[in-house]
Formats: structure tokens, C-alpha cells, sequence
């Protein structure tokens, strides 16, 4: 059963009691929540996600609760604990929705070691999968926006999991967190795309994520094979260049852009080196997304 | 919701039973897995029970799911397990050229001689015992070789230095691992005065001669030490099981037990030793002998205080239930902080120390918290 499928009341009733399970890629999440404009907007963007039916097995256990005493009359927060514990210092209560996001994003990083996390957009076309792997402001989210709105499937714009038996990406499609100057850029992009509400003031600026199509949501049991490697670049005013780079450069590169890398040890370094083996590796910087865009498709077809 | 006692009764039969037995946790539910793994991760006991699990053979009978955890908590115990074997081989490498002797403690001593505590043991810092008379020239060399001295308010410092059994902990920058450096086992001004000059004599060299580890009763005798003096129960219940290991291990050799009891008794350590089996036994279901437990009870304190540890104890090292958390844990850990304390110095001394304590704390708090903010992402 989908989110979308029960209806509201009772979705409001089951986060403030024994939780909602849901799934999101390979992981099963189960949310508490007693706050109001979080239930709606879990709502809005998990709808196409199933439900797991109880009882199961929960991956990572994610409360949302308002803190008590006297600020919560003139600026009420709202504390987010994983499995019982205070990570992250309360937030404004209206950020409930953004919080929640980062909170599944830190238990995902801390805690999914049974694979190789690559700090990496990955979406995919005609089997394979391309891998964006950079750091905050390189432009990466808001390129996996742009790629997923013109037809690529998305597997994630900020987690690639690397499963260990066969090299595969494995898909866990979430909302996607755009930050700032993206938030218009997608916006004029695709005046259609499902922007949520722009939350103002958090640690990273102004964010509005972005929903998931459905089609992605329904195929994320499908997992694919790694084909292209580009670590991308977003410079103002640049002129498209895509250029190839050797196996070498390409691991240093994706080794520094992963979350568990040195944590898995040797692990790491062959599964590292497997994907770059299977892989076309390249830089790209860009200003113009649908140039970016046009590269993209014309790898893809190659 | 409510909370109600039987959540937290459950919490803890889940996790003792897949500790103390884990062909038991096969036929677990599925709600009991989830329990499991959440106590499990927050006593940091998943890596221990996933290495126990799959010695035995129970993999093929445990859910995916919670196989899925179990590969993960290992991938991070094996890396925590390397990174200290690479810190121990740095610190010889310091030590190139010097005939100091080097007696690992804990985790690193249960690693290195793999001994059967270390089987999916997370740690979390190295520790070293060192003789009191060397402790300043190792000090000084382990700073000439990068290490740093982990920054600590200039009260702490003179704390560890004028009070404590050990020096505030180093670290080098380029791996971050502390490095706990013993002179004794117990701080100096403890009631409890054990001589280290013995522990180091009769300590053992591993296979690599630089290095040595306590003989087996002294091994037991610290942790028991560590565990019931240090005031600290963050990792109370992981370093039970160790204690159950090595008694399991350990218990095999005929004259091991009747050397415990002589060796506390001869070293004032036999309250420590008492409940240490005391609760192996009653929480992990360790066999120990009736000659023991009847020896060690000279150590045991009077029946009120007893009833008393007996409630404290299960109150901080048993976990409840996540969902349900009770006042009487953080109660409990405070109660036996002080507890810790007052064993550790003379009263008047102990109100100051709290009472500074208490006042950095409060200072603190908001730095913590800046640095908590930026640590999500």
C-alpha cells in the first residue's frame, strides 16, 4: 500500500502512536511525529512510497517530538531523535520537514556500512547508471534535478549505494533538497516540476525540495550496473566541457567523494576500483543546464 | 502510549538473551529483532553479537534485515579494531630505540592477544599502562613524535595530573585516536591501592616482545576495577561481557579462580572482584564457582548498600526500552557518578571538584552545542 492510499487522519494518528513504516529504497523507516505541518508535507512528498506492513523490522527509527517548557509559547522547535537520541540541537518547529530529511540522511551515513556510500547523485538511462559524485555547491543536486525532469530515472541526488555483491547502484529515491539559487533556476527550468514550500534561514540557506516522479518510487527495487562517471562543476558563465579523465584521477576523485570509503578498508578500495573499471570517467563544468543536459543524453547514447 | 515496566523488562530480555545465548535469538520475533537491534547499536554490543551469531554458525536463520545490520555494525568494528592496531604500531615505532615497557590494557590488550573478548569488540581509545617513574619521559616522547595532548580546560589538567591514574589522554592529529596513559589502576587517592609496580612485573609479553598484557587474574582485576570505580557506565554492559569472556576463557585453568581471590584479596580489590561476579552471573548467566563466589563475598559490602548497587547497577547498565525512557536511568548514573567520586577523594575535596565540575559543564554546554549544529548533514 502506498501513503497516498490512507488516509490523512489516520496517518496523523499512526505518527503520533506507534509509527509509520515506510520504505524508501532498501530501507525501512519508521516515523513518529506530533507535528502537525510535517504529517502534511510527509504526505505530499512520500505519497507514491509504500507502506511496510507491521510488523517489521525497522532500519532506523526517527521521532519528531516539540520540546516543552516556556519557548515553546513564543518560539516554539521541534527535536528530532534517532532510536531515542538528541543528534542535532532542536530546530524551529516550522523546519520540521527539513529536519526530518537530514536526520534520515545522518542515520543513512552513520549506519548503512554494508555498503559503499558515495557522496553522489546517480540516475539512470538504458540500464546504466551515471554517478555525479562532488561536494556541496558543485551544482550536483540541481544537475540530478534537471537530468530526472527530462527523463532520467532517479536513484538518489546525494546517496549512491554501491552494493557489494555485484557493483550494482542500488535506487532510494528521496525528495530532493534544492538550495538557494536552485530553487529558481529548477523553478525556470521546469516551471511544472512539484517544488514544495521554501523553508528560510536553515544552516544551508533557503531550501525547497523537490517530489520524486512516481515512476522512480515504483521502480526502486530495480537496481542497475554503473556506466558513467562525471564529476561535475557548476562555473558562472562557463562553456560546456565535458572532458575524459584516466582511471586513476577518477579513483582518487571517487574515493574523496565517499562516505564509508576509508572505513571499509580493503573493501573499499576494490570496490572502488571495480567501479571505476566499469565506468567512462570524465570532468565537466557548465553553466547552462540544458547544454549539461545535451552531453548527458548524447553519453548515454554513445 | 504509555510506558509501562514490561517494555523495559522485555528490552532486556532480548538483549541477554542474544548475548549470553545466542542460538536463543533464532527464534525471536520480528518486533524482538527490531528491539534487539536498537539496544544492541545504543550499548554498542551489535558488532559482538553479529561476530557471536555467525561463529555459531546462525546466519542462514536470522532475517536479512538484521544480517544487513549485522555486516554493517562489523565493517566499522573491524575498521575501529585496525585503526588501534595502527596506533599501537605507531607508538612502537615512537618507542624505536627505548627499552620501555609497554602494557596494553582493554580493548587493545583483548585485540592484540586476541583474546575472546575481542570478537566484534568496538573501541573507542587505546590504553596504556606505563611505570610511574617513565610516564614523563614517555609522555615527552610520544609529544615529540605529534601527538598532542587532547585539549582540556587547565582545571582538568591539573585534575588528571595531581589526582587521577592517568595522564589526560593524547592524541595525534592525523588519526584522532585517544591514547590513555595508566600509571596504576585506580587514582591515587582512591581507598583502593593497588601496586602497579607488581601489575607491570608479572605482566606478559605478547609475540611481539615489545608489548605485554596483564596476566590473566590482573586483566580480570582491572577491568573489575575500571568498571565498578570509574563512575563512568556509558559502556557499562560491553565491559561485563568482556568480564564474562574472560572468565569463560580464563575459568578453564584449575587454579585460576582461587588465584583471583588470593590476587584481590592480596591487592585490596575484592569488593570490585565481588561484583563482577556477582552481576556476570546474574546478567550474562556466567558459570562461576561456588568456592568463588562464597571467597569474594568477604568483599561484598552490607546488605543495604548491596540492595542498593544491586538497583543502581541494572538501572545503568541494563538499557530500556528506547521508545519508553525512564527518569530512574539518569538518576541512577548520577547516583553512582558520585558514588565514583567519593570512593576517589576525600570529601571535601569531592564538593569543590563537583561543584567546578558542574560550573564548566554549564559554561560548556553552549559550545557543545555549537559544534553538535554543524555536525548534520
Amino acid at each position: 500500500m502506498k501513503l497516498a492510499e490512507l488516509p490523512g487522519e489516520l496517518v496523523a494518528q499512526r505518527l503520533e502512536g506507534r509509527g509509520i513504516l515506510l520504505q524508501t529504497g532498501p530501507f525501512t523507516v519508521r516515523i513518529h511525529s506530533v507535528v502537525e505541518g510535517f504529517t502534511q508535507l510527509l504526505r505530499r512528498f512520500y505519497a507514491n512510497f509504500p507502506v511496510v506492513p507491521e510488523p517489521a523490522i525497522a532500519d532506523f527509527h526517527v521521532r519528531l517530538t516539540i520540546p516543552g517548557g516556556i519557548r515553546r509559547r513564543w518560539r516554539p522547535q521541534v527535536l528530532l531523535l534517532l532510536d531515542g537520541q538528541e543528534v542535532f540541537l532542536p530546530y524551529p518547529l516550522s523546519h520540521a520537514f527539513p529536519l526530518f530529511e537530514w536526520g534520515l540522511n545522518w542515520c543513512i551515513a552513520m549506519q548503512a556500512h554494508q555498503y559503499l556510500m558515495l557522496h553522489s547523485a546517480a540516475v539512470e538511462r538504458s540500464g546504466r547508471v551515471l554517478l555525479l559524485p562532488a561536494g556541496s555547491g558543485s551544482g550536483k543536486s540541481t544537475l540530478c534535478a534537471a537530468l530526472v525532469n527530462r527523463g532520467w530515472r532517479l536513484f538518489s541526488d546525494e546517496f549512491s549505494l554501491v552494493r557489494a555483491a555485484d557493483g550494482h547502484l542500488i535506487p532510494l529515491p528521496r525528495p530532493m533538497p534544492l538550495k538557494n539559487s536552485s530553487i529558481d533556476v529548477i523553478r525556470d527550468f521546469a516551471p511544472d516540476a512539484e517544488l514544495g514550500p521554501s523553508f528560510h534561514g536553515t544552516r544551508k540557506g533557503t531550501v525547497a525540495h523537490l517530489g520524486v516522479p512516481a515512476s522512480c518510487v515504483e521502480q526502486s527495487a530495480v537496481s542497475a550496473p554503473p556506466g558513467w562517471l562525471v564529476f561535475p562543476s557548476y562555473q558562472s558563465h562557463a562553456s560546456l566541457r565535458l572532458e575524459p579523465i584516466s582511471k586513476a584521477q577518477a579513483f582518487i576523485k571517487l574515493a574523496n567523494n565517499s562516505f564509508n570509503y576509508q572505513l571499509l578498508g580493503l573493501r573499499g578500495f576494490r570496490e572502488a576500483s571495480r567501479l571505476v573499471d566499469n565506468c567512462d570517467s570524465y570532468i565537466l563544468s557548465y553553466s547552462n543546464l540544458d547544454e549539461a543536459i545535451v552531453s548527458m543524453n548524447r553519453l548515454a547514447e554513445s | 502510549m504509555r510506558a509501562d515496566s514490561d517494555n523495559g523488562k522485555h528490552g532486556t530480555n532480548v538483549l541477554l538473551t542474544a548475548l549470553s545465548d545466542p542460538a536463543k535469538a533464532v527464534s525471536f520475533t520480528v518486533e524482538e529483532w527490531d528491539l534487539l537491534l536498537r539496544l544492541a547499536r545504543a550499548t554498542r554490543l551489535l558488532g559482538r553479537i553479529a561476530v557471536c551469531m555467525e561463529e555459531q554458525g546462525l546466519l542462514t536463520e536470522v532475517p536479512n534485515r538484521v544480517v544487513d545490520h549485522f555486516s554493517a555494525a562489523k565493517v566499522f568494528v573491524c575498521h575501529r579494531q585496525l585503526t588501534a592496531r595502527w596506533e599501537i604500531n605507531r607508538i612502537l615505532a615512537a618507542l624505536a630505540g627505548t627499552d620501555m615497557p609497554l602494557v596494553l590494557l582493554k580493548g587493545g590488550a583483548y585485540i592484540l592477544a586476541e583474546l575472546p573478548p575481542s570478537r566484534g569488540r568496538l573501541l573507542s581509545d587505546v590504553d596504556l599502562l606505563v611505570p610511574r617513574e617513565r610516564l614523563d619521559s614517555f609522555e615527552q616522547t610520544l609529544l615529540g613524535h605529534g601527538w598532542e595532548s587532547v585539549k582540556l580546560e587547565e582545571y582538568d589538567q591539573r585534575y588528571y595530573r595531581t589526582w587521577m591514574h592517568e595522564l589526560p589522554p593524547l592524541s595525534h592529529p592525523e588519526r584522532g585516536l585517544e591514547v590513555d596513559i595508566h600509571h596504576t589502576i585506580s587514582p591515587l587517592t582512591s581507598r583502593l591501592s593497588p601496586d602497579s609496580a607488581r601489575l607491570i612485573a608479572d605482566s606478559i609479553p605478547l609475540a611481539d616482545s615489545r608489548l605485554r598484557i596483564l596476566q590473566p587474574v590482573d586483566m580480570v582485576l582491572h577491568s573489575a576495577v575500571h568498571l565498578f570505580h570509574d563512575g563512568e557506565f556509558i559502556n557499562g554492559l560491553r565491559d561485563l561481557v568482556d568480564l564474562a569472556d574472560l572468565f569463560q576463557h580464563f575459568g578453564e585453568q584449575a587454579d585460576f579462580w582461587t588465584k583471583l581471590v588470593d590476587r584481590a584479596r592480596s591487592q585490596g580489590l575484592l569488593r570490585p572482584l565481588f561484583y563482577t561476579l556477582r552481576y556476570t552471573n546474574r546478567f550474562l548467566a556466567t558459570a562461576i564457582p561456588d568456592s568463588a563466589m562464597s571467597a569474594a563475598g568477604d568483599g561484598a559490602p552490607p546488605g543495604p548498600v548491596l540492595r542498593l548497587m544491586d538497583y543502581l547497577i541494572e538501572a545503568v547498565m541494563i538499557p530500556g526500552h528506547p521508545d519508553f525512557p525512564r527518569r530512574r536511568h539518569t538518576v541512577a548514573q548520577w547516583l553512582l557518578y558520585v558514588r565514583s567520586h567519593w570512593l576517589r577523594m576525600p570529601p571535601g575535596m569531592l564538593l569543590q571538584h563537583l561543584a567546578r565540575k558542574q560550573i564548566m559543564r554549564w559554561k560548556h554546554h553552549k559550545v557543545t552545542a555549537g559544534t553538535l549544529a554543524q555536525g548534520n548533514r
